[in-house]
């Protein structure tokens, strides 16, 4: 028990010190960044949820996000400007305008529903059917974002989300999302599903139900998804259905697994180290546009440099950067070597 | 009558390149279980060797022949960089790194080439329409359907004759015993690859073809006809990969002509809930590939 709580103590204090570093500095870059991090916490961690315990590749997860995403938009855009930001949405929602810290939770709930519906029969799958599959489910929720003109105005940009995820409410989450993904490791459920991971036969021989622990993992990754989702779009306040599909997928995925699909920890590690590398090579690429030294702009390092490191630590520690034991772990290990001499 | 003769132009026409990618994707998975996402970006890669060869005095054939070797090149070096370090660790180690050399080789298109699209040369033949029994259709269609028969008639005869054709079919069905008989592996897994790329490249021509330029997210929407139509007709099956693409052009083809407009914009989403649908209907697809083995 004291190593979980020594993990969760030393993961919080981690967004903590994130935290204090972007309100010290008083820099508004900072803040923006700092705030951006607790989000992609809460969508990272959700992936983990999944990703981590039952081993199995989803491609799916940024589907959920939009769902949230485009939920709570739709539940607070103000009264006034739902005639232009969504002109063909149902009438039923027209008068609707209800307070955004509601409506977060009404997002992940209704992402949250609409994995527990889809998902059900999907979790019998494995392997690469498993992962092609999630990839359909991913064009197929992508497909919809872009031509359901009455929730989310079509493949045009949707404006006028109130802004309301400040530093502290996405720190908050974060926290929130990093001791409910520890809670689900260190469950039943959550060591359950990780037997099932390591051999699914034997698992199942033991009695164990592989297809409603996963379906209840991806429920949980879903709820996760749809909270960062909402709080995204409320922190971004205009995005269009791009904004939810492969390049997306491919940075929150980018960040588990560089950090560690298998630990709490490893997810945190990973979007603070991808979060950190990104910024300082975002802000060189930009540097760079601004001295106009090559004719056309550059784009891209950031993405080549992700994949790059992937590449490598997938070959030269496929299991992440904290593979298996949590920080807490880590530590209390070390002072008992230390007791002992 | 002459509706149906369009018709069956069409379908066979898209059935054909929507075959040959299917049959590159299938190529692979059948020896490795494995899914390359990264399959797209060898057309990308083909439209990008013809872009470049686009100011030399060249014929166009051979630049043609060049743009599919490139392919084959790189179908080879995915071999090498994102199955080969990583193809004994687990499977999702390998589905993620062919998802990121794919975005890796997206963003470098991005990066030195440009984010705009460009235009690639084109014969005049592939302009140029004529008509049979009262229908006018694009050369470029009949051209489709005979490289189509002509390649894979080839792929038959490779697959069926020759020693390495027999060889890989053998490490489809069971890759420990085929190895221990004497099949080298990672021959075996690099000439699948070389297929891949090789058919990659013959059909990037005919769909590079059709748009006339090239756009770094080009590869995406080929994966995507690969991806429905291998899963359609059997993830392990050359034959059901073949079937599947005609099957999917007939879907497709049929959906275009009757469809209202309001749900053409959904097609997509159609057609990739029959995968998930088929997949748990039936996960081998239509039809059943060789007996299953382990993988490596």
């Amino acid at each position: 028990m004291t190593r979980h709580l020594m993990t969760l103590a030393v993961l919080i204090g981690l967004v903590v010190l994130v935290v204090l570093g972007a309100e010290f500095a008083e820099v508004r870059l900072l803040s923006r960044i700092a705030t951006n991090l607790c989000i992609m916490l809460v969508l990272v961690l959700g992936l983990q949820v999944f990703m981590g315990n039952s081993g199995i590749l989803s491609f799916a997860h940024v589907g959920f996000m939009g769902i949230g995403a485009y939920t709570s938009a739709m539940l607070t855009i103000p009264v006034q400007m739902k005639g232009m930001a969504l002109p063909d949405l149902y009438p039923v929602f027209a008068g609707l305008q209800m307070s955004p810290y509601i409506t977060i939770l009404i997002a992940g709930l209704v992402a949250a529903l609409v994995a527990a519906i889809v998902s059900y029969p999907l979790m019998r799958l494995s392997d690469a059917a498993a992962v092609i599959t999630s990839f359909a489910l991913l064009v197929v929720l992508h497909t919809v974002m872009l031509h359901w003109s009455e929730v989310t105005n079509g493949p045009r940009t949707l404006f006028g989300i109130p802004r309301v995820t400040n530093l502290y409410l996405a720190a908050g989450a974060a926290a929130l999302a990093i001791a409910a993904a520890l809670a689900f490791k260190e469950s039943r459920l959550g060591i359950l599903l990780r037997t099932t991971r390591d051999d699914e036969v034997a698992a199942g021989a033991l009695g164990a139900h592989v297809p409603n622990l996963r379906w209840i993992a991806f429920i949980l990754s879903a709820l996760f998804a749809g909270i960062g989702g909402a709080l995204w779009g409320h922190f971004i306040t205009s995005f269009s259905p791009k904004a939810f599909y492969l390049k997306e997928t491919f940075v929150i995925l980018g960040m588990l697994v560089i950090g560690g699909p298998g630990t709490v920890t490893g997810a945190v590690f990973g979007v603070l180290i991808v979060t950190i590398v990104f910024e300082g090579l975002r802000a060189i690429e930009g540097l760079v546009n601004q001295a106009q030294l090559f004719s056309e702009q550059v784009v891209g390092v950031t993405e080549i440099t992700l994949a790059l490191a992937m590449i490598a630590v997938l070959i030269f520690r496929p299991g992440g950067l904290v593979a298996t034991r949590e920080v807490g772990d880590l530590i209390l290990r070390r002072m008992k070597l230390r007791e002992k001499k | 009558m002459v509706g149906f003769l369009q018709f069956v132009i069409d379908v066979l026409s898209l059935g054909g390149a929507y075959a040959l990618m299917a049959l590159g994707l299938v190529i692979v998975y059948g020896i490795l279980r494995l899914v390359n996402f990264a399959y797209g970006e060898l057309i990308m890669v083909a439209g990008y060797s013809l872009y470049l060869l686009n100011g030399s005095a060249l014929p166009w054939l051979v630049m043609a022949a060049v743009a599919v070797l490139m392919s084959m090149f790189m179908g080879i070096a995915t071999d090498y960089v994102a199955f080969r370090p990583v193809r004994a660790k687990s499977v999702t180690a390998v589905l993620i790194t062919s998802f990121a050399f794919s975005t890796l080789l997206q963003n470098a298109a991005l990066l030195f080439i440009s984010p705009r699209p460009r235009n690639i040369p084109l014969p005049d033949l592939f302009t140029t329409t004529i008509e049979i029994a009262g229908v006018v259709t694009p050369v470029r269609n009949l051209l489709t359907i005979a490289t189509a028969v002509i390649s894979l008639a080839l792929f038959a005869w490779l697959m069926r004759r020759t020693v390495i054709g027999i060889a890989m079919r053998a490490a489809a069905t069971h890759f420990t015993m085929a190895r221990m008989l004497g099949v080298p592996a990672n021959l075996i897994i690099s000439s699948a690859f070389a297929i891949s790329g090789l058919l990659a490249g013959i059909v990037a021509l005919f769909w590079l073809g059709r748009i006339g330029s090239v756009v770094p997210g080009i590869g995406l929407e080929p994966l995507l006809v690969a991806f429905i139509a291998t899963v359609i007709g059997g993830m392990r099956s050359l034959q059901g990969a073949v079937l599947g693409g005609f099957l999917l052009a007939f879907i497709d083809t049929g959906l275009n002509y009757t469809l209202p407009q309001d749900l053409l914009k959904f097609r997509d989403a159609f057609t990739f809930s029959l995968v998930i649908l088929i997949l748990l209907w039936r996960p081998e697809g239509l039809l059943k590939g060789p007996a299953s083995g382990q993988r490596t």
